[in-house]
């Protein structure tokens, strides 16, 4: 299990590396969203793989150990509302670059050939 | 405690007079003249404490923490400073008061004139080195607001600037030397200090120590190489010129080199660096003086050449040197303050100051000439004038034998020649100015000045006389007492006397009295006619300092910023994908990578083929992103959900709930977007990229694989690692017992770090209403204006059948899903107000409840158009989410009333009729805020980009070159 979602995260974090180094505004786009995949999985695989662990507590709580880690789960889950507004925010600058430089690059201009 | 009285009244003063109104010329002067009235005689009433070594000292704690002591302290040698400066200081106001003209702001001028004698006295009563170090960068804070007081003229900021980047870095010299001393002594403390001399010479870092704060103290005293900044400096007003010759700036870098003696000096070094820097300004300021044809000018290098002699009398390093200094300290200053007040006074009256259009002044202005040529004649050391004593003392060390090099065999002769220059500069002040025929052609009729704009130099004129014929009455006692400060139980023998008998020193001064008149003969011809000096005329201290501000602010900058920098993202984006790589790696490398240990989880098949999909479509997304979008983004989504099942495999029920939600957003949003990205066409035939481009792709592939590589083997290892004890365990010990809450999540989200959230939900609001701004004057590309291919193709089958309306055809089409997109509006409206309810004990929460509701709403648009949704639907957004953000923030703040720390959540159980009991927590009312606010904010965004549809832009003629008319075009709606 542990291999395969290090494997997943990898596989995750270089597709969105190359994409952010592309020269294309919506690559870069897509690039962030996967590379945010990889590093809240990667967060949350932090708490240790626990299939079927716990969750909620109960009333009076016993073993701590017992239960799944919340910590990075509580992390990751506003990572994730913040990751969407910086998506939305970027996607609002690329198309307001792409108007007013007429090309997709992300410099704002075509580079010199 | 009177120290510190006077310490802050000139600071006190200055603060008030730069309240005054503009024209309130005679209050500021009032003041200022007030403070250092009253500074000067509580300093001098102090004199009986400071006798036979006595120390009056005042302390504080500054920072307790460091064991750093706020400490003031005045012994016979800060007390004659002190008294130099505040009563040199009164004269200068006084004097002031005439000089200014009613139209400068002049309580400005006294308000900075006073806060700079507050700062000089600072320096001066310090008994700590760092606090030295603080009040010295404020006077050259201070002095640069002087000079450039006449802020419209271009001289007086250049020469402002220049004073201060000279002064101010000499300053930062100043404190790495004294952290130096510092490191050596354990401690700043003067007394310390100035008692551990021998500790310093012999440790190893003497040598830096020293360099570092003589860079202080010569380029204060604008000392060579330094001395170039000084001349510029007369820029300012001519009393401002009178105060920092005299008592005050150039005289802090003497003041510290007389201070630290006891502590620095005694060396080779201290010899060497101190003397030579001294002999060569001493030399070289007579001898420019001579050559000046500006009044001021001449009077600046003049100064030059008097610091240069006092700090060689320090770098001879012998007791009785340092008393020769401090007495010339003191008599410079009589002399060189009624020397520049004598100068302003002529250019006040006759409005030039050019020597060369000067000359007769005697016949119009008798008293002031009178007063300007007894204070020459002590500049020259004239005998019955103060100056002629300490240059006797000065000559007298010259002769005494110090190491016996070839320097300081030929000392005599080489001062004696410099003081030739001295006596020629001084005569020519003289003769040029009050001598001669009268002066044509002035811009002004010269006449004597009102009574209390002389006094001042008259007063001073009138020591340097007093002194000058009765030293043993006067001044003797006083010096006693400054060098006893210094010196301490090593005080020479010497006898301050008119006449020593037929001496060496009465002959060189006899020497320079005769060799100066004669180079005055000799030059005069030279200098009616030409403008600077020879040999020299070509160097200038000022054109290295330009170049070097020039190459070191421009030309470095601009070279380090086109090697190091660019503005491409490309280039950044991989040296930081590079460097985080590196980041990681070289920890591991150096430690290993700990992969030992076997695999904790069994394998699971259905987990491999679901990561298979998630990798693949994870490339597939990569591969598509630049030629087809809409592929990748479909495949970006397929990746989302494989990831969003994997938090349900990792036991994260909320994370999952809240990916899926935000995953449908997202997807929402980027599809709303592509309508405005126009599309990239792939080329037909793939022509084999340039070899530039290959490399660039197998550059980033590279990067992109390692970074990949490296996270997987970084995310192996840790979870192979044994879980350790983290924090976690006292949210969940505390979740229930303290917030009320069975979901740690939730908890943790709304309770614990209920701050943290309350900050993500304000980012979250900041980047809606930024987003909303940015699309309120949105100008799309011009190749996606038209309608799209798809919509003009179903309108143009509208519009050929006459019993179709335009739209029937999209309307048709979506007829089925609409209709249940319409019927799912309560329904997920009613989950999300579950999952909001839920949160604290169930999976569910504000942020995934917000979220969900906002896709409700989004669905009504998606099914039946903006049009139809706002007729019917008023929603407003902005007041969702300022009413989330109100309540969260009023939750939080609600605690602070019971008298609890900010967001501190209360919890207990609520009885209802028919529901029974029910936990309820004021986290939740937290929880509400954040559901609103984050329904608000999504809602914003997306129908912000959704509205970009029914705006209509003009379409431009010709699509592409025409960006001019283009941008004149507003959009119509």
């Amino acid at each position: 299990m542990e291999l395969v979602l290090a494997i997943g995260i990898g596989t995750l974090a270089a597709s969105g590396v190359w994409l952010i180094l592309r020269p294309r505004t919506f690559q870069v786009i897509i690039g962030l969203s996967l590379l945010s995949y990889a590093v809240n999985l990667f967060i949350v695989a932090m708490g240790r793989v626990r299939s079927g662990a716990p969750v909620l507590i109960a009333k009076e709580a016993g073993d701590p150990a017992r239960y799944a880690d919340p910590l990075p789960q509580a992390l990751v889950l506003t990572a994730i509302v913040i990751s969407f507004a910086t998506t939305a925010l970027f996607l609002v600058v690329l198309l307001a670059s792409r108007g007013l430089a007429r090309t997709d690059h992300v410099d704002g201009q075509e580079p010199e050939a | 405690m009177f120290l510190l009285a006077v310490l802050v009244l000139p600071f006190v003063g200055s603060f008030i007079a730069a309240l005054l109104p503009v024209h309130a010329r005679n209050a500021a002067a009032w003041l200022a003249g007030g403070v250092a009235l009253a500074a000067f005689c509580i300093i001098a009433v102090a004199y009986p404490s400071v006798t036979h070594g006595g120390v009056v000292g005042w302390r504080t704690a500054w920072i307790a923490e460091l064991g750093l002591l706020f400490a003031l302290r005045l012994d016979g040698f800060a007390w004659a400073f002190a008294m130099l400066v505040t009563g040199i200081g009164f004269l200068v106001v006084l004097y002031a008061r005439y000089y200014m003209s009613p139209s400068d702001p002049v309580p400005r001028f006294f308000s900075l004139l006073s806060a700079f004698m507050g700062a000089m006295l600072g320096i001066v009563l310090s008994g700590n080195l760092l606090q030295l170090v603080f009040f010295w960068e404020l006077t050259s804070l201070f002095s640069f607001l002087l000079i450039s007081y006449w802020h419209h003229n271009s001289a007086a900021r250049d020469g402002a600037r220049m004073a201060l980047v000279i002064t101010s870095s000499g300053g930062l010299c100043l404190f790495a030397g004294v952290l130096l001393i510092g490191h050596i002594v354990g401690g700043y403390d003067l007394d310390k200090v100035l008692a551990s001399g021998e500790a310093i010479r012999s440790h190893p870092l003497y040598v830096p120590a020293l360099v570092l704060i003589l860079l202080g103290a010569l380029t204060k005293s604008a000392q060579f190489p330094f001395h170039f900044w000084l001349p510029h400096a007369m820029a300012a007003p001519t009393p401002v010129s009178a105060y920092l010759h005299s008592a005050t700036m150039v005289k802090a870098g003497v003041f510290l080199l007389v201070r630290l003696w006891p502590a620095l000096g005694g060396s080779n070094e201290w010899l060497w660096l101190v003397g030579s820097a001294g002999l060569i300004t001493f030399l070289l300021g007579a001898f420019l003086a001579v050559f000046q044809q500006d009044l001021k000018g001449l009077l600046a290098y003049s100064t030059i050449s008097h610091l240069g002699l006092i700090t060689l009398l320090t770098g001879l390093d012998t007791p009785f040197g340092q008393i020769a200094a401090i007495f010339h300290i003191m008599n410079h200053a009589t002399f060189k303050a009624s020397l520049f007040m004598a100068a302003g006074i002529i250019d006040h009256e006759t409005g030039t100051r050019d020597i060369r259009r000067l000359s007769g002044l005697y016949a119009f202005m008798p008293i002031t000439a009178t007063l300007a040529m007894v204070a020459a004649g002590s500049m020259a050391g004239v005998p019955l004038l103060n100056g002629f004593l300490s240059k006797e003392m000065f000559f007298a060390e010259t002769i005494e034998i110090h190491d016996n090099s070839f320097v300081d065999q030929a000392l005599p002769y080489i001062v004696t020649a410099a003081s030739t220059f001295t006596v020629a500069y001084s005569l020519r002040f003289i003769r040029d100015v009050f001598f001669g025929p009268a002066a044509v052609g002035l811009p002004r009729t010269p006449h004597e000045p009102p009574l209390l704009m002389r006094l001042p130099a008259e007063l001073l004129v009138l020591a340097c006389v007093v002194v000058g014929i009765a030293p043993a009455l006067t001044v003797a006692p006083v010096l006693d007492t400054a060098a006893g400060a210094v010196l301490g139980s090593n005080m020479p023998e010497y006898s301050l006397r008119i006449w020593h008998g037929f001496t060496p020193e009465l002959l060189m001064s006899i020497l320079a009295m005769v060799g100066g008149v004669g180079v005055y003969m000799m030059l005069r011809s030279y200098l009616l006619v030409n403008e600077g000096p020879p040999l020299l005329g070509r160097f200038s201290g000022k054109e290295v300092f330009d170049w070097m501000m020039v190459t070191l602010s421009w030309r470095l900058a601009r070279w380090l910023e086109s090697k190091l920098g660019t503005r491409r993202l490309q280039p950044q984006l991989r040296v930081l994908a590079a460097t985080a790589f590196l980041a990681a790696l070289l920890p591991l490398y150096w430690r290993g990578v700990p992969l030992a240990d076997p695999l904790r989880t069994p394998f699971d098949l259905a987990f491999a083929l679901l990561w298979t999909v998630g990798a693949a479509c994870a490339v597939g997304a990569a591969i598509q992103a630049k030629f087809h979008r809409v592929v990748a983004l479909i495949l970006l989504g397929s990746a989302g959900l494989v990831t969003c099942v994997t938090f349900v495999w990792l036991s994260a029920p909320d994370v999952a709930l809240t990916q899926i939600v935000v995953e449908t957003v997202t997807t929402v949003l980027l599809l709303l977007g592509l309508r405005w990205l126009p599309k990239r066409i792939a080329p037909a035939w793939a022509e084999a990229p340039a070899g530039r481009i290959r490399w660039h792709r197998a550059r980033d592939f590279a990067i992109a694989l390692s970074v990949g590589v490296g996270l997987a083997t970084l995310a192996l290892a840790a979870m192979q690692h044994p879980d350790t004890n983290s924090i976690s365990r006292y949210f969940i010990e505390n979740a229930y017992v303290k917030g009320g809450g069975t979901n740690v999540v939730n908890v943790i989200l709304v309770d614990f770090r209920g701050f943290d959230t309350m900050g993500e939900i304000t980012v979250l609001a900041v980047v809606a209403l930024t987003v909303y701004a940015l699309l309120r004057r949105f100008r799309p590309a011009p190749e996606s204006i038209p309608v799209p291919e798809q919509q003009h193709a179903q309108d143009s089958h509208d519009e050929a059948h006459p019993d179709r309306q335009k739209g029937d055809t999209a309307k048709d089409t979506t007829e089925t899903a609409s209709l249940m997109m319409r019927l799912m509006f309560p329904v997920i409206g009613v989950v999300a107000v579950f999952l909001l309810l839920r949160g604290h004990d169930l999976p569910g929460g504000g942020f995934v409840a917000g979220v969900a509701m906002a896709t409700a709403f989004i669905l009504q648009y998606m099914a039946r158009g903006t049009t139809w949704v706002e007729a019917r639907l008023h929603f407003m957004p902005v007041r969702w989410m300022g009413i989330g953000l109100l309540l969260a923030g009023c939750t939080g703040a609600a605690a602070c009333v019971f008298g609890y720390p900010f967001l501190t959540s209360y919890f207990a159980y609520a009885e209802l009729p028919l529901v029974g009991r029910v936990p309820t927590a004021s986290a939740f009312l937290f929880d509400v805020g954040v559901f609103s606010l984050v329904i608000g904010a999504t809602v914003l965004m997306l129908i912000a980009i959704a509205h970009q549809s029914l705006r209509r832009y003009a379409v431009p003629p010709q699509s592409g070159r025409h960006l001019g008319s283009e941008a004149s075009k507003e959009e119509l709606v």
